[in-house]
């Protein structure tokens, strides 16, 4: 027992042992494998990913270089979320975890502390260039080995109605004082509508305004992590859309709920402040309003800054219970970095690629549907996506976003204090830490 | 044990209006409070259903934009949509639940069954034990077992079939303990008795004797677990990863679930669930006569 809490305890430090370790194990056995497995006949990989229309993006695979390489990919639907997390860690303790699987940014260190997810550096390494730094640095979690490929991400961006921003006389706010100065001229003209909602029930996207003003909410210094939810740019980002709030400039209600919904399709809210798939979201969220959207960056913090958040995104990773952990491998990065499949996963599944030559080609010359009048949508949002800063996710996010939930929840309800309300997710978070073992430097 | 009988037997009766007539005074009194109070209790439940009842009828620019108890125009499209959806997994889900539902109910009845009679009827060293054990099984929500369930399968190697999701809705502790009740109640000891002076098998004496006897308790059983199992969700979503294996409530999860990219199939969904419960309403509908038998007809009655 001492011993693994010690070993996830020095969660860091160890992975990069562990790392360093596996990669010579698993180069050594690479390299045996490699000139005596091909003749030891096929591989069949299982997948579990969420991603609708994955199963034809697959068969692309199965039918070109996975036949070659007799390695075939059978893909198992889930339903995405922490729900999976859970799944695959239970099936891991009873070593029955598949192959491959799909897992969200912030949910890899839950992963990797669980020692759920293979360290495949040695097969997929030379893919890094493919993607935007900060992509990349998130599935290396800041060390040597690299835990996943990365599939799709979020860039943070600004939607609003344009039709009703000039019948209200209201300018794209580019700073987020003007943001709140836009909210607060649009509740003088027209006090029933409002111009966007604080939602408490989406943790990803208060986490992804901290991480663009320059929040880092989980770091390693020593064998210790250091819990920043608290930090002075979180902070900042709280007090901001809790003042709005208490003001009554903006909304308080949660998000992605009928009532929501239908505030977005009557035009009683007018902007929403999401990421690049927002235009999924419109879709059936605002029907009716279709062709009346327009998208720009997300406001700034000051005139000189050029940076977003990312809300969503996830990668493939390989797990520790594979026996072909290198064909699993071959197939992650054929899937996220191959040209014909990106096109594939962008047209069956309608994801954003991680991957940065893949954001401007196939699928994304063309705007999405919903924003046919802004035709360079998608060069708009690759611009975009460059200016992601880097995020800091941590083991135990899921805690985390569970008590942002509750405490903003009721901050949000009550109109009361939003620093106050981040101090309880800092504390409930470093609380659970400590009792999972990990070590925590105040 | 009498009077538990009877208050099983006025359940029953209280199911089928006309079987009360020998409590004419209470038909006259017309208490308002009870009757405001299940009334108001009536349209708690009913009002997510009818909701959901419409719902399934709007298409998907109606669904939040329309007043919530107007019905819509798409039904139809609603539900080719659903049939169409990667080439008809719906009903493929539909049929796993009602194999899971329907299989894992008529097992466990008949192992409920089993044992329920002999811990009534025979009197054997341990009995009293192994019913207390039955009994702490009853208070142990079914949901923090699934996680060992699921380590012990892995181990059988038989997680991800359908044998993983069958198994262990089989022995239902509560199917155990109504059964057993129930077979107190309904089978005199004398009855068993003269079966045997009459030289039957314990065997015979149960299917042809006994088990008649039970059926209403057995019916209610069988209720009891289809309704479980069909609502399961943790055991069968720990158990199973291939999604043509999935039962209903697992199948529109992953529905509702499919990652912020791609537009939510909220109309799918709706109309999913509203064809989810249609089996379970005609399967009361069904089998609710069998609850009006009355309990003791016949036999030793004096």
């Amino acid at each position: 027992m001492p011993i693994t809490k010690r070993r996830r305890l020095v969660f860091r430090s160890a992975a990069t042992c562990v790392a360093v370790a596996l990669g010579a194990t698993a180069l050594a056995a690479c390299g045996s494998e490699d000139a005596g497995e091909d003749p030891s006949g096929p591989v069949s990989l299982t997948y579990w990913t969420w991603t609708p229309g994955m199963d034809k993006v697959v068969d692309l695979w199965n039918k070109g270089p996975g036949k070659k390489d007799q390695i075939t990919v059978t893909v198992k639907k889930q339903a995405s979320g922490d729900t999976l997390v859970t799944k695959i860690l239970t099936a891991h303790k009873a070593g029955k975890a598949p192959d491959l699987v799909q897992a969200e940014y912030q949910a890899l260190p839950t992963l990797v502390s669980n020692d759920a997810v293979a360290d495949i550096a040695s097969e997929v390494g030379d893919a890094k260039d493919k993607f935007a730094e900060g992509v990349w640095q998130q599935t290396t979690l800041g060390t040597d080995a690299v835990y996943a490929v990365p599939q799709d991400i979020g860039p943070m961006m600004f939607y609003y109605r344009q039709d009703l921003f000039k019948k209200y006389g209201l300018k794209v706010p580019a700073t987020w004082d003007e943001f709140a100065e836009t909210a607060r001229a649009l509740k003088k003209k027209s006090p029933d509508t409002d111009l966007t909602t604080f939602s408490a029930n989406d943790s990803g996207l208060f986490a992804g305004l901290a991480q663009q003003a320059g929040a880092k909410w989980w770091t390693t210094s020593g064998d210790k992590w250091k819990v920043g939810i608290d930090d002075a740019a979180s902070q900042k980002v709280a007090g901001f859309w809790g003042d709005l709030v208490k003001e009554g400039a903006i909304d308080n209600q949660p998000m992605y709920t009928p009532a929501w919904n239908k505030a977005l399709n009557t035009g009683k809210q007018i902007a929403w402040v999401s990421a690049v798939w927002a235009p999924g979201t419109l879709t059936t969220a605002a029907p009716d309003t279709k062709g009346k959207w327009a998208m720009a960056p997300l406001p700034q913090w000051s005139q000189s800054e050029d940076v977003t958040g990312s809300w969503g995104g996830s990668s493939t990773a390989v797990t520790t219970d594979s026996k072909n952990k290198a064909a699993a491998a071959k197939f992650a990065a054929w899937l996220n970095t191959d040209g014909d499949a990106l096109n594939a996963l962008a047209k069956e599944s309608g994801i954003y690629p991680a991957s940065t030559s893949a954001q401007l080609s196939g699928a994304f010359t063309t705007p999405p549907d919903y924003f046919s009048n802004q035709p360079d949508f998608y060069t708009k949002a690759a611009e975009i996506a460059e200016t992601t800063a880097p995020s800091a996710w941590g083991p135990n996010v899921n805690v985390a976003y569970t008590t942002f939930k509750d405490a903003f929840g009721s901050a949000a309800k009550n109109k009361s204090d939003f620093v106050a309300a981040l101090k309880t997710m800092q504390d409930d978070t470093v609380a659970d830490l400590k009792k999972q073992g990990f070590g925590v430097s105040e | 044990m009498s009077s538990l009988a009877v208050g099983k037997a006025d359940t029953a009766a209280g199911a089928t209006p006309g079987t009360a007539q020998s409590r004419p005074p209470l038909r006259s009194r017309i208490a308002l409070i009870p009757t405001v109070t299940l009334l108001l209790g009536a349209i708690y439940c009913l009002l997510p259903v009818a909701w959901v009842v419409i719902a399934a009828t709007k298409s998907g620019s109606e669904l939040f934009s329309t007043f919530t108890f107007l019905p819509g125009t798409g039904f139809a499209d609603n539900f080719s949509d659903l049939s169409a959806y990667r080439d008809g997994v719906y009903w493929q889900w539909m049929g796993n639940s009602a194999l899971y539902a329907g299989l894992g109910a008529l097992l466990s009845t008949c192992v409920s069954a089993f044992s329920g009679y002999a811990l009534a009827i025979y009197r054997f060293r341990g009995r009293e034990t192994m019913f207390n054990v039955l009994l702490a099984g009853v208070l142990m929500p079914p949901v923090i077992l699934a996680i060992p369930q699921y380590l012990l399968l892995a181990k059988a190697d038989l997680t991800d079939s359908y044998l993983a999701v069958l198994l262990p809705q089989i022995l239902s502790p509560y199917g155990v303990y109504l059964s057993r009740i129930y077979a107190a109640a309904a089978v005199p000891g004398d009855v068993v008795e003269a079966g045997r002076m009459d030289g039957a098998s314990e065997w015979r004496i149960f299917t042809r004797v006994a088990l008649p006897m039970m059926v209403p308790g057995m019916v209610t059983v069988f209720l009891f677990q289809f309704v479980a199992i069909w609502n399961n969700f943790l055991l069968p979503y720990i158990m199973l990863s291939d999604d043509e294996k999935f039962p209903i409530t697992l199948g529109l999860f992953t529905l509702l679930e499919q990652g912020a990219n791609t537009p939510a199939l909220y109309t799918l969904v709706i109309t999913g669930a509203f064809l989810a419960v249609i089996p379970l309403v005609a399967l009361f509908l069904v089998v609710q006569r069998f609850w009006s038998l009355d309990l003791l007809s016949g036999a030793v009655k004096s």
